[in-house]
């Protein structure tokens, strides 16, 4: 077999995986359809045994890298180890099977994690209230924000229709502003990867309906002036939006609700170490301070003298609604469940230690083979950036190229060109599950590279080389557009 | 420490290369106040086998019941393969498929099902999938906007016959930017949506009208009339259906004389086990003319550097981390490892495979219907067709109807009360997984209940 092949090119007119199908059903039976609404040609689905099958997606699985393979230093990322214990926790057949409209008679199982999760994550993240269904960061940030313009409204406070966001924050900030209904407002940064201050008084004002930003920021710094800044946002009558994107820095040691926050978001598949699967599932619950508690999206879980229930509009006439069919990503919540239950208090503690332990070893035997810390005047938080402006310049080497080369060492490219105000910038996190080893191994490899950089930088414009293929051709992927097989 | 390598003298030679002379010195720009107690409300840490042994207590606590519940998620016999396969570390633990090079295997998973999604809608283009059909449903609703340039209006019609979980999401996704979703009542003689009861919207400005096949109801639209009802009136028109279904039903890219223009629903049938609600995933498709205002991830295949065929994500531009405050959608996931699951299965049922499981569904559906309306004062609601879920009214309330059932372990359906006020009504729905034993016995068990709860 090519191991190249698509499912398709594998497919013979009437081979199937027969044990997999009931038996065949007689048109007769099918007479209650009326015939202009049946289909008139089968789909054109492969049709393969399931050897094929077992055999093709294996395959094609080995041409992932994945945190089980390699270390994945991916900034903002999070991509700690996924502890197969969470899995089989959630793939109980009591979990799978059960409904999402099953009766709570039938549900109090699953209520009581949903439910003790909920009051886990309260206490730490210092947050007075929380609800799990948000099914990813950019959704929990969309629940945020749209808690944040109902609490506006039912004040009667129409004329906020800006939402504040520095500079460096994720694309997904400005772009869930806007999905709210509001103007968004760009916060310079300043030379020390802070917030700048000044700037910052200057525009807030009647119109400032809140601050979305992350803490320590995407410059992988720890925002010195968050209780200035929550200041300047409140006075203003504006509300603070904590983008959890970095919580893992501070897990257990600083609580964004300590911090003056009003609405917080976590990645579940970042911090409570739920796998993000390719692209997803992730999960983004939010958190609230007493004042954004009437508008948490439903359903939540809730518990009485009767056992635990489902909370819905009834209980919550004020809430921003529903954001799912159902519950959210339910199995990603038991993972992350399992996750908490096993690390438990002293565990909660331990991820902001050591995955600031880890990135601040990195960041200083990086710098002790010549890479350059974008902030070297400053502690890293969980992660830092590097910047190779100045290989750039002296050898026409880009970040990406270096990106390109370390996949070439068997190690997953950091997050590049992010925060866009650094040039030529990698994006570094190893969290706290990387071995010692494993740290110096990375350093090994762009010791490496920063030589080729300096003696071969053909080398590096045309890596990586031990892939699957090449660097590919984007452009053509864009101008002809190619994004169904068809026969 | 649970899932931290790091021993003692580790931790002494990262902090003597650092220069600190403890992990708390590392905090040293966080003003003390602001820090942390102990967390004493949290609990003690547990092992591995004691946090499983916890959560297989309350896993079995909800296990063993027999389901009839539709309603948009659907119990379906899941191959082996499917979650072996999909949660293999190179899947499960990949990260979103920036690096091209470095994740072929999901990319070309995902090149795959959009071609398997397209196929199974009759559509031009899929994406990577959204959070889930009803979110999914939303984010068409945006889309629609966007794409119709002729309209002018903020407006969009919706049936009531879609189910109200999806325009319950949907409103909450879309109301903040001044969409106004306008519902369409529906026939309460058949269950669905009539082309009469769209005549008081002609010559108005609607964006879009939504269009669910087989509706909440079960019941079978005539998506060829509101489909071209819709584009003569300058709407588009956005389909919502059920995959499993289309084995069987015409595709929305046929409905009508040119087929829709967006497609949504939810992927979960296609080997997504029920799991209380999720990880699922939401399909979305669409006509080429539209692709660029289409939300979410989207791959494409190209070719390297040496000419050989490959994967990337592409039109990136439409994205939040490239376009920021213009992106078509703040969304950055696709439903990565439900919708290889997704894949795999489509692989092994194949045309012929799902339309069998389509097959059963219907006829099981049909069956238990018949057996149900032989009890007394047990009949269908609606007239219209359906495919495998029914809208069954009873002679006396469903709420204490369905709870004595579920005292005997059958979740019967779910009651129409609350939604539809119609407090004697349930809908029900039946699968490939059922036996005829298994339907004998919920009829069984409905006309005992029946006969024990009072009126």
């Amino acid at each position: 077999m090519n191991v190249n092949s698509l499912i398709f090119e594998l497919s013979h007119q009437g081979r199937a995986a027969s044990a997999q199908a009931p038996k065949p059903v007689s048109e007769d039976k099918l007479g209650a359809i009326p015939a202009h609404l049946r289909r008139q040609e089968k789909p054109a689905l492969p049709q393969v045994s399931e050897m094929q099958v077992v055999r093709h997606y294996t395959n094609l699985s080995t041409k992932n890298f994945a945190i089980d393979k390699q270390f994945y230093p991916l900034g903002s990322c999070t991509m700690k180890y996924n502890p197969r214990g969470a899995n089989r926790a959630a793939m109980l057949p009591g979990f799978l099977q059960r409904h999402p409209l099953a009766p709570e008679s039938h549900s109090q199982g699953f209520l009581a994690c949903l439910f003790d999760l909920q009051e886990f994550l309260k206490e730490v993240t210092g947050m007075k209230g929380v609800s799990l269904t948000p099914m990813a960061g950019a959704q929990g940030e969309f629940a945020g924000v749209a808690m944040i313009r109902a609490y506006h409204e039912a004040r009667g406070d129409e004329a906020r229709t800006e939402i504040l966001v520095p500079q460096a924050a994720h694309g997904t900030n400005p772009a869930t502003a806007v999905m709210c209904g509001y103007k968004v407002r760009e916060v310079p940064v300043n030379d020390e990867g802070d917030v700048d201050l000044e700037a910052l008084k200057a525009a807030c004002g009647p119109n400032t309906a809140g601050l979305m930003m992350t803490n320590p920021s995407t410059c992988g710094v720890f925002e010195r002036e968050i209780e200035a800044i929550a200041r300047a946002v409140h006075e203003a009558g504006g509300l603070l939006y904590y983008d959890g994107a970095n919580l893992n820095a501070i897990l257990g040691k600083v609580r964004p609700g300590d911090m003056g926050f009003d609405v917080i978001h976590m990645n579940l598949h970042k911090t409570f170490a739920t796998p993000h699967g390719g692209g997803g599932p992730g999960a983004g619950p939010v958190g609230v301070s007493e004042r954004l508690l009437p508008y948490l999206p439903t359903p939540m879980a809730g518990k009485t003298d009767d056992g635990y229930k489902w909370l819905g509009e009834e209980t919550l006439p004020e809430t921003i609604g529903r954001l799912s069919a159902f519950m959210g990503n339910a199995g990603v919540l038991l993972r992350a469940y399992f996750y908490a239950i096993v690390l438990g208090r002293e565990g909660m503690i331990r991820v902001g230690e050591y995955s600031t332990l880890a990135a601040n070893y990195l960041l200083k035997r990086l710098q002790d083979v010549g890479c350059t810390a974008a902030y070297p005047d400053r502690r890293a938080s969980h992660e830092f950036i590097l910047t190779f402006a100045k290989e750039a310049k002296a050898y026409g080497v880009s970040a990406m190229d270096m990106a390109k080369r370390l996949l070439d060492y068997n190690q997953h490219a950091p997050t590049t060109y992010f925060p866009l105000l650094v040039p030529e910038c990698f994006l570094i996190e190893p969290t706290e599950t990387e071995a010692k080893e494993a740290l110096d191994e990375f350093v090994d490899a762009m010791e490496n590279i920063m030589r080729e950089a300096k003696e071969s930088p053909e080398l590096l414009h045309g890596a990586p080389y031990t892939q699957p293929v090449r660097r590919l051709d984007d452009v053509k992927a864009a101008r002809e557009l190619d994004l169904v097989w068809r026969k | 420490m649970p899932y931290i390598p790091h021993t003692s003298d580790d931790v002494q030679a990262m902090l003597d290369t650092i220069g600190a002379a403890s992990i708390e010195d590392l905090f040293d720009e966080i003003p003390a106040h602001l820090k942390a107690g102990q967390l004493e409300k949290l609990p003690d840490g547990l092992s591995e086998m004691e946090a499983t042994a916890r959560m297989a207590a309350r896993a079995k606590q909800d296990e063993g019941a027999q389901c009839f519940i539709g309603a948009g998620a659907y119990e379906h016999h899941i191959p082996a393969a499917v979650w072996e396969l999909a949660t293999r570390g190179e899947f499960y633990t990949a990260y979103t498929p920036y690096q091209a090079e470095a994740s072929q295997g999901t990319l070309q998973v995902i090149y795959e099902y959009q071609s398997m999604i397209a196929h199974l809608t009759g559509m031009d283009v899929s994406n990577a999938s959204v959070y889930d059909g009803a979110s999914g449903l939303g984010e068409a609703v945006l889309m629609a906007l966007r794409a119709n340039r002729k309209s002018k209006s903020h407006r969009v019609l919706m049936p009531q016959t879609v189910n109200p979980l999806y325009r319950s999401a949907t409103h909450a996704v879309v109301h903040n930017q001044g969409v106004e979703i306008v519902e369409v009542p529906f026939c309460s003689e058949q269950g669905t949506t009539l082309l009469e009861s769209l005549k008081q919207y002609e010559g108005e400005d609607y964006a879009a009208l939504v269009i669910a096949q087989p509706n909440f109801f079960g019941s079978l639209e005539d998506v060829d009339a509101l489909t071209n009802w819709a584009q003569a009136n300058g709407m588009l028109a956005i389909a919502v259906v059920n995959p499993t279904s289309l084995a069987l039903l015409k595709p929305p890219g046929q409905w009508g004389d040119n087929g829709v223009d967006i497609v949504v629903g939810e992927g979960q049938p296609l080997g997504v086990p029920l799991s209380s609600g999720g990880p699922y995933f939401g399909f979305m498709c669409c006509a080429q003319k539209h692709v660029r205002q289409m939300p979410g991830r989207i791959i494409g295949c190209t070719v390297d550097l040496e000419g050989k065929r490959g994967f990337t994500l592409t039109l990136q531009a439409r994205e939040q981390h490239i376009r920021r405050s213009k992106a078509t959608s703040n969304i950055c996931t696709n439903q990565g490892l439900a919708m290889t699951a997704a894949t795999i299965y489509m692989s092994l049922l194949g045309p012929d495979g799902l339309a069998s499981v389509a097959g059963h569904c219907h006829v099981n559906t049909q069956l238990l219907a018949e057996k149900l309306c032989a009890i007394a004062g047990v009949k269908k609601v609606f007239s219209a067709p359906t495919f495998h879920e029914v809208v069954i009214e009873l002679p006396k309330a469903a709420a204490p109807v369905l709870a004595a059932l579920a005292q005997k372990n059958i979740l019967a359906g779910i009651s129409l009360a609350q939604d539809y006020a119609m407090p004697n009504a349930i809908l029900v729905c039946v699968t490939e997984t059922k036996t005829e034993q298994d339907l004998d016995a919920y009829a069984q068990a409905l006309a005992a209940v029946l006969a024990e709860v009072s009126a």
